[in-house]
């Protein structure tokens, strides 16, 4: 199997695009400009999850973000008056209070990240190369297989969350409850 | 070049979850405060799949269980992309806004 090429060069250019399209969807007046900017964030990030040698999580992830999640977010937008929301104040009275939060979870996050990664190295030591043609089976082993089959049980619970999804989401939506 | 390590994607990660975080708690617009939901959510996912290829290059290639979380994760951000949105029509029908700040119905 032939070593991946240029590996850093695509992280941070994915990394970039996914950063300045965070950005744009807390940033943007407009509903529809925002979805824009978490598709290509999603998008983004599938190639990523291509690089971490997960091919079928980056299907999964174009398939039901891009492809399910989105168009129900620009359904809603369409359904819902965005007019009026553009003309409004677009931040609510705390933005201070929450962006500093946010700050203080940032510096939570950086102390965590600066003082314990000093003793561990997270590096993948040898570069492997995994077969990627097997990354499927091999999930759907750890999911179905009666022996292997580690997450059986929550696969079934996660498709009666599911259904629990499609009913609350229907009566939701009737006219009258 | 230096190598990319899985730390690169942690602070990637991180980074993404305080985007969404910070858009959770400023914005006033319900929509995009569930598109930043959904920001966190896929900052999660991942730090879930670069410490599954982690998790693999310690106990060989079929240690997959980061990948089939984040799976699992993507279910239940389906569902709750689902949910919000149909609580978010039943709003508007009622108040006609999509502020969340004029979300005061239970307030006394």
């Amino acid at each position: 199997m032939n070593p991946p090429v240029a590996t850093p060069f695509f992280f941070y250019l994915l990394a970039a695009i996914m950063i300045v399209g965070g950005i744009l969807v807390i940033t943007r007046k407009n509903a529809i400009h925002s979805a824009m900017a978490l598709i290509t964030t999603l998008l983004a990030q599938a190639a990523l999850y291509l690089m971490l040698y997960a091919p079928f999580v980056a299907g999964v992830q174009i398939m039901l973000y891009a492809g399910g999640i989105m168009v129900l977010f620009l359904f809603v937008i369409m359904l819902i008056s965005i007019e009026r929301s553009q003309k409004e104040r677009q931040f609510n009275k705390q933005w201070l209070v929450g962006v500093v939060a946010a700050a203080a979870l940032g510096g939570l996050f950086i102390t965590v990240y600066t003082t314990t990664s000093k003793g561990i190295t997270l590096f993948v030591e040898r570069r492997m190369a995994y077969s990627e043609n097997q990354n499927t089976q091999l999930i759907a082993n750890l999911l179905f297989d009666r022996r292997g089959g580690t997450y059986m049980f929550a696969f079934e619970i996660a498709s009666l969350l599911l259904l629990v999804a499609i009913i609350g989401s229907v009566v939701m939506a009737k006219k009258r409850i | 070049m230096l190598d990319i390590s899985t730390l690169h994607y942690l602070v990637l990660g991180a980074a993404l979850f305080l985007l969404g975080v910070i858009g959770v708690l400023t914005r006033r617009n319900v929509v995009i405060v569930l598109m930043s939901i959904e920001l966190i959510l896929n900052a999660v996912n991942l730090n879930l799949v670069a410490f599954s290829r982690y998790w693999q290059s310690i106990h060989g290639g079929a240690a997959l269980h980061g990948q089939v979380f984040a799976i699992f994760v993507i279910t239940d951000a389906a569902a709750e992309a689902a949910i919000g949105l149909g609580i978010l029509i039943a709003f508007f029908r009622n108040k006609e806004t999509v502020n969340m700040d004029e979300v005061n119905l239970l307030k006394w």
